[in-house]
């Protein structure tokens, strides 16, 4: 009994990406958060043999009846924590009122079955662990009707299942409770029986979050509220600029605020800094905040925001390493300048700024250690402090606490968090300590999105569509120079995928295309952030070809129908969906407008439009209409959720105050008043999300909404005020 | 140093701690009440407001020497208030959580409108929650489930 064919050929697919990855991360420390499975480097003739997941590792069926189910991922609200289990108790036929979640701690078993690592990034968590999820629960499904047959001495194949109940002949019954210990003592089936899609009783049906009840009435634990027996909490003064180091500090006065127990200096990635630690959090701020340090800033960089973007201006005017040629480079000069759109884009440096600010809390003893921290790629911290503190990573046990949102920023690429706080708790043995960042060291810290300047010009034809398209795209990249996995299958002839991605697989058809990118250094770390190179290249592509659609003169949505190349299903099936649910576009009332954008991730495409009114020179959303494409909906709602939520992520960077600058070096916004993302008046009253009917593998969710909604708010714009809005952020309308 | 009497949800609590402490770590740290959440310190985001005498407060600027005698109920306490209990159930209902970590505030947000504006508008509902940061961007499913909690009590 195996699965169905199609599945094989993914699995296939599954094992070679797998292997390209496992013989990468051979190579050293692993960085970035993203792995492009189709961009996989060569064929290897020998796949290595499947991974085997025991059940018992992911199920346990206490004799209360209650179905605990382990969940490989992190929870920072993308709902994996409910999809997991939901697929695993369909398969089971577990009864869904009795599941309940846990987060796995870093350890082998619960790595990505295709990437190899336990992470979440890149909206991977369903697409890459539903198939793992369903055999491990048709397996312990298994293993449940094989002992109560054995039980009942009739063949396994006339008993069945249904909400934790074995059904036998002549009326036989079993609660799963009863029988798990004994099934517990089965091996598991090397092969089993999956569902069919018509079998299934929780996949594709709206189903509430398992957390929700926990996070409105406060019991939910995120790693802030570990609270552990005396436990010390550190900050840190950390340098001003990116890089500084301690030349020398005053703790005169910081010791003479009470609870304070210990100041010392701790190495950074890149510098140095002064933990302070106290019993509590406000005896640690204020006598980190009355400390001198004395920083030594010479020999490092002070970047600046103005000067980053003149510099990248001026380098967007000459063409950098190719990313794309096709067609004739040159057929843009035979193209009358009446018949050409030049275009110069601007994005900022983006905070992911998620609301619970960075900490974890780490204790050394000696010949181990333990960790509790919300991390996106737990085996990798788990074996970043064990290299900060001399031991082995399974010497380190690592406890995988639920997030207060992330959007990236607990995937970085060096572990710098996790680092600082194993060499706090160095310091102080056998004492757990947690490192919690103010959130203005969040803030302050880096590990931005980059800022990119986009330059492109575009030639069109006689029948309004283009023929060319010249690209040249400015900015950091933190993959290259990292020496980490994702380096070898991501960079090619110079090349970042992560800041081309959303311009090189342009869903649309250029007969003549050039993409050329320069990475220039710059002193300020950088990070994915939600939906990567998408947010800034689908706004490029998007604005863009909305401008060539209003010179056409044609509706936005028939003229990208029309110019979507033949292959672009996903991007066709949700814009035709969008056109159909956004009947609202052609009845607007006076001086509202609205906007059409669409986008992909990870073999997910969404479509959006909105409907935009100017209020105090600021657009104002009155509500959005989302279509998406993600293959079979495993949980409607939660798809719900994410596309929602995506959308407003998505508006920061419209906000007046959504970018961080640097001047001088020094990072100029530290807390919400200054660095703002959207709140509630500067998002749509509704947001409908419709799904189209699909029974293809699913793909990820929780980026692919975020890169639509800018383009489609300044889209509508332009219908406003004849203005195209390429400077990011949105200043004034 | 000095010692504080605090009524919290409606018990009486001591705690020994530095004046100029804010209620939230006060809260969170001698309480270990850490449903109320720290976002940014600044009175700018929303995660850690409480009720003091029935005013949404943002508990991170106020030092604990100023709450006197005034009962102060956090998202522990509020589910046994009909109020609560009802915004609570709604959020539940809608699905609205995502990470979570603003939810208290959102919810001592709601409950605070609730209480006033028995049948909220999408302004009212702006005006009162329009300080509350949601970086999981939740906010079309809270004014969903405030107008079904209204609807419940009303």
């Amino acid at each position: 009994m195996r699965a169905t064919p199609k599945d094989e050929t993914d699995m296939h697919v599954n094992r070679r990406s797998f292997l390209c990855a496992s013989a990468a991360a051979a190579g050293g420390l692993l960085v970035s958060l993203y792995l492009d499975l189709s961009a996989a480097a060569p064929e290897r003739n020998q796949a290595p043999p499947a991974k085997v997941y025991p059940p018992e590792a992911f199920v346990n069926i206490r004799p209360d009846g209650k179905i605990v189910i382990t969940v490989n991922r992190l929870e920072v609200g993308q709902g994996a924590q409910t999809a997991l289990p939901m697929i695993l108790a369909d398969e089971l036929d577990a009864d869904w009122s009795q599941v309940i979640a846990q987060l796995a701690p870093a350890g082998e078993l619960y790595k990505d079955p295709l990437i190899g690592i336990q992470m979440i990034g890149g909206s991977c968590s369903i697409p890459n662990s539903f198939q793992q999820y369903r055999e491990l629960g048709a397996k312990t499904r298994a293993m449940l009707i094989a002992t109560a047959a054995d039980r009942w001495g009739v063949p396994a194949d006339q008993c069945r299942t249904k909400d934790s109940v074995v059904y036998g002949p002549g009326n036989r019954s079993a609660r799963y409770a009863e029988l798990a210990e004994d099934a517990a003592r089965r091996p598991a089936p090397t092969v089993v029986q999956l569902k069919g899609a018509s079998q299934f009783h929780l996949i594709g049906k709206p189903v509430r979050r398992l957390d929700s009840r926990a996070k409105c009435d406060g019991s939910q634990k995120f790693s802030l509220d570990l609270d552990l027996p005396g436990m010390l909490i550190a900050l840190l003064a950390r340098p001003p600029v990116f890089g500084g180091r301690v030349r020398g500090f005053d703790d005169r006065e910081a010791r003479n605020v009470s609870g304070v127990r210990d100041i010392f200096e701790i190495p950074l990635v890149t510098g140095s800094a002064v933990a302070v630690v106290a019993d509590r959090f406000w005896a640690a701020k204020q006598a980190r905040d009355r400390m001198k340090v004395d920083w030594d800033l010479s020999g490092i960089d002070h970047p600046d925001s103005l000067q980053l973007f003149a510099k990248y201006k001026e380098i967007a005017q000459m063409p950098g390493n190719i990313a794309v040629r096709l067609g004739d480079e040159h057929a843009i000069d035979h193209i009358p300048a009446s018949d050409r759109i030049q275009a110069e884009y601007e994005f900022p440096y983006l905070a992911h700024a998620p609301m619970e600010p960075l900490n974890l809390t780490v204790r050394y003893d000696r010949d181990r250690a333990e960790a509790w921290a919300p991390s996106q790629i737990a085996t990798w911290e788990q074996a970043a402090i064990a290299e900060v503190l001399g031991l082995r990573p399974e010497q380190v046990t690592f406890h995988v606490l639920a997030a207060g949102g992330s959007f990236g920023r607990r995937g970085t690429t060096d572990s710098h968090f996790v680092r600082e706080a194993a060499a706090i708790a160095q310091r102080l043995p056998g004492t757990p300590v947690k490192l919690i960042y103010t959130r203005e060291d969040d803030m302050k810290s880096g590990y931005y999105r980059p800022m990119f300047v986009h330059r492109v010009e575009v030639g069109i034809g006689p029948d309004g569509m283009p023929i060319t398209w010249k690209h040249v795209i400015v900015g950091q990249s933190f993959v290259i120079g990292t020496g980490v996995i994702q380096e070898a299958i991501l960079v090619k002839n110079g090349v970042d995928r992560l800041a081309t991605e959303g311009t090189d697989d342009s869903p649309y058809t250029l007969p003549n295309m050039h993409l050329s990118v320069h990475h220039p250094k710059a002193n300020v770390p950088t990070l994915s952030h939600r939906s990567v190179g998408y947010g800034h290249n689908s706004f490029v592509r998007e604005t863009l070809v909305d401008e060539l659609a209003t010179r056409a003169k044609a509706d936005p949505i028939a003229y990208r129908l029309k110019l979507l190349k033949p292959d672009a299903k996903k991007f066709r099936t949700s814009l035709t969906l969008l056109d159909q649910k956004s009947g609202w576009r052609h009845r607007l009332p006076r001086n509202h407008a609205s906007g059409i954008a669409c986008s992909e991730y990870n073999g997910t495409c969404v479509a959006c439009a909105v409907e935009v009114s100017i209020e105090n020179k600021r657009p104002r959303m009155h509500r959005a209409t989302l279509a998406v494409d993600c293959g079979l909906a495993v949980n409607p709602l939660s798809i719900e959720n994410q596309m929602q939520g995506g959308l407003v992520f998505g508006l920061t960077q419209l906000m007046a105050n959504g970018a961080i600058t640097l001047k001088d070096g020094h990072v100029e916004q530290g807390n919400f008043d200054r660095y703002a993302p959207p709140y509630m008046p500067d998002t749509p009253v509704s947001i409908d999300v419709h799904i189209v009917p699909s029974a293809e593998q699913p793909t990820g969710v929780g980026e692919p909404p975020v890169p639509v909604i800018a383009p489609a708010v300044v889209n509508a714009l332009f219908r406003l005020t004849r203005k195209r809005y390429r400077s990011l952020p949105l200043t004034t309308v | 140093m000095a010692t504080y009497e605090l009524n919290v949800n409606g018990q009486r609590k001591q705690v020994n701690v530095d004046p100029t402490t804010p209620l939230l770590w006060v809260l969170r740290e001698e309480l270990k009440l850490t449903g109320t959440k720290y976002g940014c310190g600044i009175s700018a985001c929303g995660a850690c407001t409480v009720h003091v005498a029935g005013i949404a407060t943002r508990s991170c600027v106020v030092p604990v020497s100023l709450i006197g005698d005034r009962p102060i109920v956090t998202i522990e306490g509020i589910g046994n208030d009909p109020v609560g209990r009802a915004v609570q159930d709604a959020w539940v209902e809608k699905d609205v959580v995502q990470c979570g970590y603003c939810q208290s505030g959102q919810i001592m947000s709601a409950v605070a409108l609730l209480k006033t504006t028995a049948r909220p508008t999408d302004a009212n509902i702006e005006q009162s929650l329009g300080g509350n940061l949601c970086r999981c961007g939740t906010y079309v499913r809270i004014r969903e489930a405030i107008k079904r909690a209204s609807g419940q009590l009303t």
